[in-house]
């Protein structure tokens, strides 16, 4: 078992997602940065959808009952195992009643930590991610012990292998969206040109922007949204939705990120900097 | 060929939207109901495809390879054409309980007074005409219904509640609804259903399904409680009305 003893600020388990069930109104959920935990499952030779632990800014405390091999990806982290800092991107051998530490992230938001085989957390309509009320929590709890397979003997083919940095780039790929085209000239002036402002609204659903674009009255019928689609409410915010994102809206959705640009979204933090890179469709 | 009542667009680099006229309308919904049922019968056979139908639009989506968002959106109008004997797809007619009791009721007072009407006769008016299910979101498992009648309409709330209950039902503009879970929200409420439209351990999790219809029965305090116990444990059994007769 994984038992949290301090669960951190926001630490939740994710996998690659729930999909097959976004016309009920299921969110997808899964990694935010799909890279970084793709990553993490890759060098643990473990399956893609293998869950593992989501720690965003404050990581947790935990205790390891069972020998298991380990992994941390994504933003660099405080990180120590039984007094033994830990290197980012490399595998460890954890020994039975192992205890980890850690502190704030040194850049970015988001750290995988994965082990070898996945975390066995219940099983909900095909995903183990984290999302109430579909998940009876949306984080990890104080105390909560969550099963995972031992394992002892594991030679990685892979040791470590060098940091990405590219969450950094300020630059967000963006297609147009399907309301892209109601947008006036006074918009689109600003929409590329200038750069904008993480918000403090930001969490695993949307990630608000400041400042705002000049109010529209762009009127649609509520239609389909997806992880990735940049929103404009009537008085000109730009909502960027994310994995948790609700599965429909009403506001125009006029652009569409691709999918390293949702990633690089996912390390992005209060004050960070965004900007949009107009692509046209292919 | 006939003409093809849908635009396409695409959705980014991996979806593809199709929009059909702008409108809340049955016939709209039912064409895309059934244009779905067909796409994931004949064509969109590889696992993985979501089709993602609300109001007057479809989106399609592949989370298991790469979409080629160009050549699908080539091929749709031919698809749709191919189209044989476009049968409506089969929908159900569900009754749902809601009690209006005070308790769970904490604008109905004020909404039966600002659409000059007594709570009784809101509740009567509410009650009366089935309401058609036009997609599923925001929430799992939240309703949007159309076919609300002209005396009900009013805007939404000036403030919205920070804390709405799971099973509140809701009346704002155009729209009527159940909350799923408890939630903010600018509907006001006038009731309560007691029973879950969202289990998620059951497959499918939702009873409802876009284009069934949906018809609320006024329940008494005592039947809430019933129903509601009915529903946490899982024996509620979700009560099927007529469909066709009573359009």
């Amino acid at each position: 078992m994984l038992k949290i003893n301090n669960p951190g600020f926001y630490t939740s388990i994710q996998d690659l997602g729930r999909f097959g069930y976004r016309h009920l109104g299921v969110p997808v959920s899964g990694a935010l940065h799909l890279k970084a935990f793709k990553r993490a499952n890759a060098l643990l030779e473990n399956d893609p959808n293998d869950a593992a632990l989501e720690i965003t800014m404050t990581g947790p405390d935990l205790e390891f009952t069972e020998p298991t091999i380990m992994v941390l990806c994504g933003a660099p982290l405080e990180a120590s195992m039984d007094g033994v800092t830990l290197e980012m991107n490399q595998v460890y051998q954890v020994p039975a009643g192992a205890l980890f530490k850690s502190g704030h992230v040194r850049e970015g938001l988001r750290t995988y930590l994965a082990i070898k085989g996945g975390l066995k957390s219940e099983l909900k309509l095909g995903s183990r991610s984290q999302f109430y009320p579909i998940t009876l929590s949306g984080t990890v709890k104080k105390n909560s012990l969550i099963p995972y397979d031992p394992y002892a003997d594991f030679s990685p083919k892979l040791l470590k292998i060098s940091p990405s940095k590219s969450f950094g780039d300020k630059a967000l790929i963006a297609y147009p969206g399907p309301e892209y085209e109601y947008l006036e000239e006074k918009h689109l002036n600003e929409l590329f040109n200038k750069d904008f402002k993480i918000s403090k609204n930001h969490n695993r659903m949307a990630c608000q922007l400041e400042p705002t674009l000049p109010a529209h009255t762009i009127r649609m019928i509520t239609s389909a949204t997806l992880p990735g689609t940049v929103q404009i409410t009537p008085s000109g915010r730009l909502i960027i939705l994310l994995r948790d994102g609700q599965t429909t809206g009403g506001y125009p959705r006029i652009l569409q990120l691709d999918g390293d640009s949702l990633d690089r979204v996912g390390q992005k933090q209060f004050g960070d900097i965004v900007c949009f890179e107009k692509i046209k469709q292919p | 060929m006939s003409k093809i009542p849908f635009v396409t667009k695409p959705f980014g680099p991996d979806a593809v939207l199709l929009e059909w006229p702008k409108k809340v309308d049955t016939d709209i919904l039912m064409d895309i109901l059934g244009f779905r049922e067909y796409l994931l019968k004949k064509h969109l056979l590889e696992p993985g495809w979501e089709l993602i139908p609300v109001y007057h639009s479809l989106t399609l989506i592949n989370r298991m390879k790469e979409v080629n968002v160009a050549e699908l959106i080539g091929v749709l109008p031919k698809w749709y054409a191919q189209r044989k004997g476009k049968r409506s797809p089969r929908t159900r007619h569900w009754v749902l309980p809601v009690c209006y009791d005070t308790e769970f009721a904490p604008d109905l007072e004020e909404v039966s007074e600002r659409l000059g009407m007594a709570p009784e006769e809101l509740i009567e008016a509410h009650t009366a005409q089935p309401y058609r299910v036009y997609g599923i979101g925001f929430l799992p498992g939240f309703l949007y219904l159309g076919g609300i009648p002209e005396r009900l309409k009013l805007t939404r709330r000036d403030e919205p509640r920070l804390h709405v209950a799971a099973g509140s039902v809701g009346l704002a503009g155009e729209q009527t609804g159940i909350y799923p879970q408890t939630s903010p929200g600018g509907w006001h409420i006038i009731g309560s259903c007691p029973v879950p439209l969202f289990v998620p351990e059951k497959n499918p999790p939702c009873v409802v399904a876009p284009g069934d219809q949906i018809r609320f029965r006024a329940i008494s305090r005592a039947e809430y409680d019933l129903h509601k116990i009915e529903g946490e444990i899982g024996i509620y059994k979700y009560k099927r009305g007529q469909s066709r007769a009573e359009n």
